[in-house]
């Protein structure tokens, strides 16, 4: 029973009109940023022995280029790219005003600030906060864009990821011909053509040391490359 | 529409591709007369494929000269994407690579739309040449640097300047019994498009009934001097019987042309072939899943189109 003192149960917050408008803009710039980049890099996908799906996941790929997220992101379907963050280098990300608006506002990005990693709040505990339970991520696992095209060694983030979260699922993925689209160090694309693969998932097995693990998920996604 | 001619081409075109998608049909739903599934397939992949493009090239024509001259500027591009695609390049070729696909390309069709064959004949050859030679070498990276810039060019040659020849045909002046009607022109394209099909039908027809020399083993498991020589002759036969749809042409003329249009896209399958056998692939389209590259379907194009260019300019004697 309500009495008329109390408040009436609050409903959530409706967004303003402004706010929509705003959203329905980032909304926009979104999926028309991800057809140019699709149509640049004229990039097929492939999913080998795994599908695309709202589960919540994590997405590990090498790096090659500055494209390499979006594209990413790009290749899912719209649902799953609704629920899909990206992280990416707060330095590189956050300076000047039209990289902000598109890493916060339209990709949604999770932003690491690379120079100020602190034990208690390491990046992989902001990154499992920031997902909650639903969202998914993209992450590079090499740390950097790779400037011979091989694919580096890998951090150990993706390792202590899977510990804190071993239910998550790991899905590789191999980005083909991206560094020729747009190297390292170049403003200026060549439309060549490009192939991003989604593998079968992985998870952390019970006991497996950090070292076999990431050698593993390093092998999982050359395994894409055929 | 306005020509008699014009309609019983796509007539005949029509009824041809209607009959052959019938019997591919009827086979494929009877696959116990003996045949070869597979070659079934192929053969409704294939037509499956002239469909499209007939209906792609029906609008173009329809929508006019411009139309069509950017529809080959888009294969061209595309064409160009596979071909550096499955090319090795340096990041040292990057910035030269920009303005071959951004600048080269599309102000060749620009110049092709505006019929100025006096700087479209030498603009790729000369001037994109010399532009990818100096850049590359302002780029600072000399490694295998002639091999790299001959990659390029021949890209360019081959999937741009060539191919931008069968769109040129638009604007010849024609001389005939239908001066001044743009049918003319656009019938003559497709008379081109038509026997560069049909050759390399030809070719593989022959080199399955009676193929035993193979002209290079090493480079293509399939194309035999009989096939060759059958494909040459029986489009020319076509040619010749056809000759009432190429205004400018002859019969023995038209019978000439479709020889050499024959024989140069056997060379340009061959070369195509060539290029993937060093690249270890078999079709120029693996990035792109489920169907082979647009290369693989105009290599022939690319290599026929610049002789039956110059081949008309001749008979129309400008």
């Amino acid at each position: 029973m309500l009495s008329p003192a109390d408040p009436l149960p609050s409903l959530p917050p409706q967004p303003s009109l402004a706010s929509q408008g705003r959203s329905a803009l980032c909304r926009a710039a979104g999926l028309s940023l991800a057809a140019l980049a699709r149509l640049l890099s004229g990039s097929s996908v492939r999913w080998i022995a795994s599908q695309p799906d709202t589960c919540q996941r994590v997405y590990f790929a090498n790096h090659t280029s500055h494209l390499d997220a979006l594209l990413i992101w790009a290749s899912l379907p719209q649902a799953v790219r609704e629920l899909t963050r990206p992280v990416a280098a707060k330095d590189y990300w956050s300076r000047g005003f039209v990289r902000r608006w598109l890493a916060e506002e339209v990709f949604d990005a999770l932003l690491i600030d690379r120079t100020d990693i602190k034990v208690h709040q390491s990046p992989v505990d902001l990154m499992l906060r920031e997902v909650g339970t639903t969202k998914s991520l993209i992450v590079f696992p090499e740390g950097s864009r790779s400037v011979t095209g091989e694919i580096g060694e890998f951090k150990s983030g993706l390792y202590y990821l899977a510990k804190k979260r071993p239910e998550l699922e790991l899905l590789p993925v191999h980005i083909d011909n991206l560094n020729r689209v747009l190297p390292r160090g170049e403003f200026l694309p060549v439309p060549l053509l490009s192939c991003i693969s989604f593998g079968p998932p992985l998870w952390l097995e019970r006991g497996e040391a950090k070292l076999d693990f990431l050698a593993r998920a390093r092998r999982a996604v050359l395994a894409l490359k055929e | 529409m306005k020509d008699i001619r014009t309609i019983a081409l796509i007539a005949g075109v029509l009824a041809l591709l209607t009959v052959a998608t019938a019997i591919g049909q009827f086979l494929k739903r009877h696959p116990d007369r003996g045949l070869d599934p597979a070659a079934i397939d192929t053969f409704n992949l294939r037509l499956r494929g002239w469909w499209i493009m007939c209906t792609v090239l029906a609008v173009a024509f329809w929508l006019g000269t411009t139309a069509t001259v950017v529809l080959f500027g888009l294969v061209s591009f595309w064409a160009l994407r596979e071909f550096i695609t499955l090319t090795p390049t340096r990041k040292g070729d990057h910035r030269a690579l920009f303005w071959v696909f951004f600048l080269f390309t599309p102000l060749h069709y620009v110049l092709v739309g505006l019929n100025r064959y006096d700087i479209f004949s030498v603009f790729l050859p000369v001037y994109a040449t010399l532009f990818v030679l100096a850049r590359v070498a302002v780029a600072g990276d000399y490694k295998r640097f002639l091999e790299r810039t001959a990659k390029i060019q021949a890209g360019l040659v081959v999937c741009v300047y060539c191919l931008s020849f069968a769109p040129a045909l638009l604007h010849l002046s024609i001389d005939g019994p239908t001066t001044g009607s743009r049918d003319v022109n656009f019938r003559l394209l497709f008379f081109l498009i038509l026997l560069v099909q049909f050759a390399d039908c030809m070719q593989y027809v022959w080199s399955r009934m009676l193929g035993r020399r193979l002209v290079a083993p090493a480079v293509s498991s399939n194309r035999t001097w009989e096939g060759l020589l059958g494909s040459a002759t029986s489009t020319a036969l076509l040619a010749a019987v056809l000759w009432w749809a190429a205004p400018p042409f002859e019969p023995w003329q038209a019978a000439l042309a479709g020889f050499v249009v024959a024989i140069m896209g056997f060379a340009g399958g061959m070369t195509m072939s060539a290029i993937k056998r060093d690249r270890g692939v078999k079709d120029y389209g693996t990035l792109v899943v489920g169907h082979g590259g647009v290369l693989d379907r105009i290599d022939s194009m690319c290599f026929a189109a610049p002789i039956f260019y110059h081949i008309t300019l001749l008979v129309i004697g400008t």
